[in-house]
């Protein structure tokens, strides 16, 4: 076990990596895409992680994500072992991780307000009031106030990005997964999204793990990862 | 804990799924309707079917029948001696017989002179028959011999018979080449044997029909006293006549003319088939209509689960989707349901009605087909993988 990651600061890890492979295919199609992945987040962190097309970076934040089965190697994401995970566990686990999706993957037949209420309706213990409060508290942090109830395909490319951020603000997640969520925005737009996203991440100690390849916003990151080939090359490096 | 469904309560995921594309959405109740309206129709014939073969014997004012046991149904009597029905009178209970001649005989349309078959009934004018209050007064007029009473809802093609005879204008045309005179009307019904009815004497009956063997007769019968038990009688009565006759209670002749239809005829099967058509043509519909909606929002449904809702939650929101739509199916397919059951009710005289048992059965049908399209379109919810939609 490398010595930054120790049982001593489990508890203030989110997300801790050791020796993680992934394989797509079989027999002689069998192709690793992840190679000994090690890699720790830790609370209120935002990384970003970058790299070519194709290095394995959806297939890593897929797999922190809870939306694919850990083949080999340990994989644990708030205090949950991922690898012989049950589908169940998986599932449980995914409602305290916010995904930010690059087509932000609105619900096309919600209104803004109702799309960030689904992500509010996995909170317990809240009625459909306070849920919908929660909702248009989200909205109106990220500035969308006075669009409650436009349906996303009356909203610009900025507009939805913010909702789906919303959305994945609004179910208290402890960690937030996001794939280049600034890739269809310009860059002012771009910049405030990530600086808007930072800033609630704080707010709620949520850690992020942004994958991107947009230069623009690196200098926001408390630590930036470089991918190649299935390998992650300065993944035990220090908070800047 | 009183205000549980306040937190239960969620966005209407499924009416909003549904109701995003409002063509596709009516295209679909469209075809759901449509298939209710098969079924309404299909299952209106056969239970039509079924009522009018047994509007006579309902109103004959009988406690027990007596008929032949190679007798089929209404359409195919066979003849027995009478004798056996006076025979029935040494049993105490029986208060008293009727005698009934039974068969097709040829109306001529006395408007425009085309014949057509309908079924006579012959009986003694003294005799009670049906159960209506008029007719005893009706019976009296058949008494003079060549005279009948015409059943004024018999299809139009036998002649505006009923115009004729309320503008007091004398009916007379020929049965079975035989002159007779309309001296009333009766209100029996077509059925799907009969076109139309014909009441008579007996003696003018074997005066039209004269093949008839002497002493047959089709059907006969037994007035039991009151507080006498049919079932019981009929059963003495079994043991105690020869093989040739068979006594029947009064429901148990309507079973058996009932049970022809059913089980004797393709007709029966026929409109059960059909019915079935509905059903499945209204499972193809909303299969597809539920399969496309479900692969239109993959991705949605694949964003949902990527959010930790469960695929059990998913499943329920086609459910929802499949009974949402058979409630809008179903609605519009009763109304027009009740629409094409009075045109059929006017242009036949059958009796179609949109009674509660059919009303509830095809609500039933349209909930399964539509429960269980949304059933096998779940089957596509299970590829929508929320991996892939990084």
């Amino acid at each position: 076990m490398p010595k930054s990651i120790n049982r001593k600061d489990n508890n203030l890890k989110t997300v801790s990596i050791n020796n993680l492979s992934h394989f797509y295919g079989e027999n002689e199609n069998k192709k690793r895409v992840l190679i000994n992945v090690n890699l720790f987040i830790k609370k209120g962190e935002l990384v970003l992680l970058k790299g070519p097309s194709g290095c394995g970076k959806t297939t890593l934040l897929t797999l922190i994500g809870a939306l694919r089965t850990c083949q080999s190697g340990d994989l644990t994401v708030l205090n949950n072992q991922l690898n012989g995970a049950s589908r169940k566990t998986r599932q449980k686990l995914r409602r305290n991780i916010g995904m930010i999706f690059q087509g932000h993957n609105l619900l096309r037949c919600l209104t803004a307000e109702q799309n960030v209420q689904m992500g509010a309706d996995l909170l317990r213990n809240l009625t459909y009031l306070q849920r919908r409060e929660v909702a248009r508290k989200w909205l109106s942090a990220v500035g969308l106030e006075e669009h409650y109830k436009k349906i996303p395909s009356g909203l610009s490319g900025g507009q939805k990005q913010r909702v789906a951020i919303a959305r994945a603000l609004s179910a208290n997640p402890k960690l937030l997964l996001a794939d280049e969520p600034t890739s269809a925005l310009d860059s002012v737009t771009g910049r405030e999204i990530v600086l808007l996203l930072k800033k609630l991440a704080k707010e709620q100690n949520c850690s992020v793990l942004m994958v991107t390849h947009d230069p623009r916003i690196s200098d926001m990151a408390d630590r930036i990862l470089n991918m190649e080939d299935g390998k992650i090359f300065n993944a035990l490096s220090e908070l800047r | 804990m009183k205000f549980s469904f306040i937190k239960s309560r969620k966005i209407p995921l499924a009416w909003l799924l549904l109701t995003r594309q409002p063509l596709r959405l009516i295209v679909a109740i469209a075809g759901i309707s449509f298939a209710g309206i098969l079924m309404f129709m299909q299952l209106g014939f056969r239970d039509g079917l079924f009522d009018t073969s047994v509007t006579i014997h309902k109103l004959l004012d009988a406690d027990l029948v007596l008929i032949s046991p190679r007798s089929k149904s209404s359409i195919s009597m066979s003849g027995f001696p009478k004798r056996r029905l006076i025979q029935t009178l040494a049993l105490e209970d029986v208060e008293k017989t009727a005698p009934v001649n039974l068969t097709y005989l040829l109306w001529r349309n006395p408007e425009n002179l085309k014949t057509r078959s309908i079924l006579t009934l012959g009986f003694n004018p003294a005799d009670s028959l049906l159960l209506d209050k008029d007719f005893s007064r009706k019976a009296e007029r058949l008494k003079n011999p060549g005279r009948v009473l015409f059943d004024k809802l018999s299809r139009p093609e036998f002649g505006p018979i009923e115009d004729w005879f309320l503008s007091d204008k004398k009916v007379e045309t020929e049965v079975a080449g035989k002159r007779v005179i309309v001296e009333g009307l009766v209100e029996l019904g077509p059925s799907f044997g009969a076109d139309g009815n014909l009441i008579t004497s007996r003696e003018t009956f074997l005066r039209l029909f004269p093949a008839n063997p002497k002493g047959s007769i089709e059907i006969g019968l037994v007035k039991l006293r009151d507080g006498s038990n049919p079932i019981l009688a009929s059963q003495i009565l079994k043991k105690s006549l020869p093989n040739d006759v068979r006594v029947l209670t009064k429901d148990q002749f309507v079973e058996f003319e009932k049970n022809y239809w059913k089980n004797s005829t393709a007709i029966g099967f026929i409109f059960s088939l059909g019915a079935l058509m509905g059903f499945v043509v209204g499972c193809v519909v909303v299969y597809q209509i539920l399969y496309s909606d479900v692969t239109d929002h993959l991705p949605e449904y694949a964003t949902l689960l990527a959010m930790g809702y469960r695929l059990k939650s998913l499943f329920f929101v086609v459910a929802r989707e499949g009974f949402l739509l058979a409630l809008f199916g179903y609605l519009p397919a009763c109304f027009s349901g009740q629409i094409l059951y009075s045109i059929v009710r006017s242009s036949t005289k059958l009796p179609i009605v949109m009674d509660s048992n059919k009303t509830i059965l095809i609500f039933v049908l349209i909930l399964v087909m539509c429960m269980g399209s949304a059933g096998i379109a779940m089957r596509k919810l299970v590829d929508a993988d929320p991996a892939e939609i990084f």
